[in-house]
C-alpha cells in the first residue's frame, strides 16, 4: 500500500481506471450473448468419452459368465482396499471363478488401478457416474450389480486395447 | 376534494406502490440471478414456473419456513428491531418519487406520487441516512465480530458517501430551485436533463448511490470472503429476508432517485410536439419512467457482475479525495452556468 516500489507506475489515463472498467463491462456484456454451456441435468445427460473413469464393473461374456478368474490382483492393488474377491473352482475352461466379488463404492477412489492390473480385461471402468445409495450396506456392490454385458463396454475395451 | 377523498386516494396509491415495489424487489432478485447467469454463460433459475418466473416466490416461501435463530450473545430487542428499521426506511422513501405527470381520473386531479411534499428530496436523504441505523444495530446487536465489522464499515462508508451525494444534489437543486421531486422533474423539460447539463454531478451521484446501497464494487459491509455475511451474518429466516428485501428495495429507490433527479423523471423529449392525445402521452411518460428505471437497474446488476470489490482504503480515498472534490466542482460548474445563462 505505501512505501513499496511499484513495478510500473501508471499514467494519469490509467489511474482513472475508467477505460479499464469500460473494457471489463464490455466483456461481461459480450458474454451475455454467448451460448451457454449448461446441461439441463435430469433431461440432458453428460455422455462421457471412452477415457472416462466411472464406476468399475465386471465384464460379462455373451454366455452370461464373467471373465474374471479371481486372481485377486485387483484386490491387492486397490489403494483404498475397496475390493474383496473370494475364489472357487469351476468346470469351465478358466478353472477359477469368483464366488464373491464385492466393491465398496464408499471406498473406491476411481483410480482405475484394478483395470490396469487385470490380466483378463475382466474389470473395467464404465461410463456410469450416477452413484446413489441410501445407506452404507447398499454401497457395497456385489456381483449382481457389477456384472455388465460386454457389448455395453465395447468403447472402454477398445480404448484399453489402444492405450493400455 | 374533502378529507376522506384525499385519504382514500392516498391509501390506494400507497397500496399500489407497496405491491409494485414488493413485486419488483422479488423480480430484481430473479433478474440478478438471471443476468449473473448470462454473464457467466449459464442458464440461471428455470425450474419453478415458466422460465423460472415463480422462483422469487419459492425463495420467499423457503425463507418463511426456516427456523429463526437468535444468537445467545445477541441483544435481542435491537437484533429484532434492526431489520424492521432497514425495511421501513427503504419502503418509506418511495413515497415521494413521482412516476408520471398529474392525471385526471374520475374527475379528480391525481398526482402520480404518493406524497407530493415540497421537501421530498430532503425527506429521502433524511430517511436513507436513518437506514444506516438498521445496519449498525444489526452489526452491533448480533454479538459477532463479523457482524460488528460489517456494521462499522457500513456506517463509515455510508457517512462518507452521503457527503458527495449531498453535494451532487445541491447542483440539481440549484437548477430546479425546489426540493420537490415533481418540480425537479418538471424543470428538466425537453433535453434539459440534469445528466446532460451536469455530467460530473451525475457520475458522482451514481457512484455514491452504488456506495449507499452497498452494491458491488462497494459492498464492503457484506464482503463475503472477509466477513462471512457482514452485518446479517447472524440473521436467519424472515429477519434475513427483511434485510434482503431492504437491500433490493434500496437499489430500486436509488434508481428511482437517479431517474428523477438526473434523467428527467417521466419526461420524454419533444413528446408534446407529436400531437398525441393526453391519455396516450401520459401512458408513454409513465412507460418512459419505468424504462429508464429498468435500464438503470440492469446497469446496477451488470456492474455487480463485472467489477471486483474495492479495498477499504481505496473506498475511503475514492470517497473523500475524488468524489467529494468532484461533487464540489460540479456545484461550482452549475453555479457558473446559472450565472452565465441566467437559467
Amino acid at each position: 500500500m505505501s512505501g513499496q516500489k511499484r513495478e510500473k507506475d501508471l499514467n494519469i489515463f490509467e489511474k482513472l481506471y475508467i477505460p479499464e472498467i469500460a473494457k471489463g463491462m464490455a466483456l461481461t456484456l459480450r458474454n451475455m450473448f454467448r451460448p451457454n454451456v449448461t446441461l439441463q441435468y435430469p433431461e440432458e445427460r453428460f455422455e462421457p468419452s471412452a477415457s472416462y473413469r466411472g464406476r468399475p464393473v465386471l465384464v460379462q461374456e455373451n454366455n452370461g459368465i464373467e471373465r474374471c478368474v479371481a486372481c485377486g490382483l485387483c484386490s491387492r492393488v486397490c489403494p483404498a482396499l475397496a475390493i474383496e474377491v473370494q475364489a472357487s473352482e469351476t468346470e469351465l475352461e478358466k478353472e477359477r471363478y469368483p464366488v464373491k466379488f464385492e466393491i465398496n463404492m464408499l471406498r473406491c477412489i476411481f483410480c482405475g488401478f484394478c483395470e490396469e492390473v487385470c490380466p483378463e480385461e475382466a474389470i473395467v471402468m464404465s461410463k456410469d457416474y450416477e452413484l446413489v445409495f441410501k445407506n452404507r450396506n447398499d454401497a457395497i456392490f456385489g456381483k449382481e450389480k457389477l456384472l455388465v454385458p460386454v457389448e455395453k463396454l465395447k468403447d472402454r475395451l477398445e480404448f484399453l486395447r489402444k492405450f493400455k | 376534494m374533502n378529507i376522506w377523498e384525499i385519504i382514500i386516494i392516498s391509501l390506494i396509491k400507497i397500496l399500489i406502490v407497496v405491491v409494485l415495489l414488493l413485486l419488483s424487489v422479488a423480480y430484481m432478485v430473479y433478474f440478478e440471478r438471471k443476468i449473473s447467469a448470462w454473464v457467466q454463460n449459464r442458464v440461471g433459475p428455470n425450474r419453478v414456473g415458466w422460465l423460472g418466473l415463480l422462483q422469487p416466490f419459492a425463495d420467499v416461501f423457503k425463507l418463511l419456513l426456516k427456523e429463526d435463530i437468535v444468537p445467545d450473545a445477541a441483544n435481542k430487542p435491537l437484533h429484532t428491531l434492526a431489520p424492521f428499521i432497514a425495511l421501513f426506511v427503504s419502503f418509506a422513501t418511495y413515497a415521494v418519487i413521482p412516476i408520471g405527470p398529474p392525471i385526471e381520473l374520475f374527475g379528480y386531479k391525481i398526482n402520480l406520487v404518493v406524497a407530493d411534499v415540497n421537501i421530498g428530496v430532503l425527506y429521502v436523504f433524511a430517511l436513507t441516512s436513518l437506514g444506516v441505523y438498521g445496519i449498525t444495530f444489526a452489526g452491533w446487536s448480533s454479538g459477532s465480530k463479523y457482524s460488528l465489522l460489517g456494521g462499522i464499515r457500513s456506517s463509515a462508508q455510508m457517512i462518507s458517501y452521503e457527503v458527495s451525494m449531498g453535494f451532487s444534489i445541491a447542483g440539481v437543486l440549484l437548477m430546479s430551485q425546489s426540493l420537490s421531486p415533481m418540480k425537479i422533474v418538471e424543470s428538466q423539460y425537453g433535453w434539459m436533463w440534469n445528466a446532460i447539463i451536469q455530467p460530473i454531478g451525475f457520475i458522482t451521484f451514481v457512484v455514491s448511490a452504488f456506495a449507499e446501497t452497498n452494491r458491488l464494487p462497494f459492498d464492503l459491509p457484506e464482503a463475503e470472503p472477509e466477513l462471512v455475511g457482514g452485518y446479517h451474518t447472524e440473521y436467519s429466516s424472515f429477519k434475513f429476508a427483511g434485510f434482503f428485501l431492504a437491500e433490493y428495495a434500496n437499489m430500486i429507490i436509488a434508481c428511482g432517485m437517479i431517474v428523477t433527479l438526473y434523467l428527467g423523471g417521466w419526461q420524454v423529449p419533444y413528446i408534446d410536439k407529436l400531437g398525441l392525445s393526453i391519455t396516450l402521452t401520459t401512458i408513454i411518460q409513465i412507460a418512459a419512467f419505468l424504462v429508464k428505471m429498468g435500464a438503470l437497474l440492469f446497469f446496477f446488476i451488470w456492474v455487480r457482475w463485472s467489477i471486483p470489490r474495492f479495498r477499504y482504503d481505496q473506498l475511503m480515498n475514492l470517497g473523500w479525495k475524488v468524489m467529494f472534490p468532484l461533487a464540489l466542482a460540479n456545484l461550482i460548474w452549475v453555479a457558473v452556468l446559472i450565472m452565465i445563462f441566467n437559467l
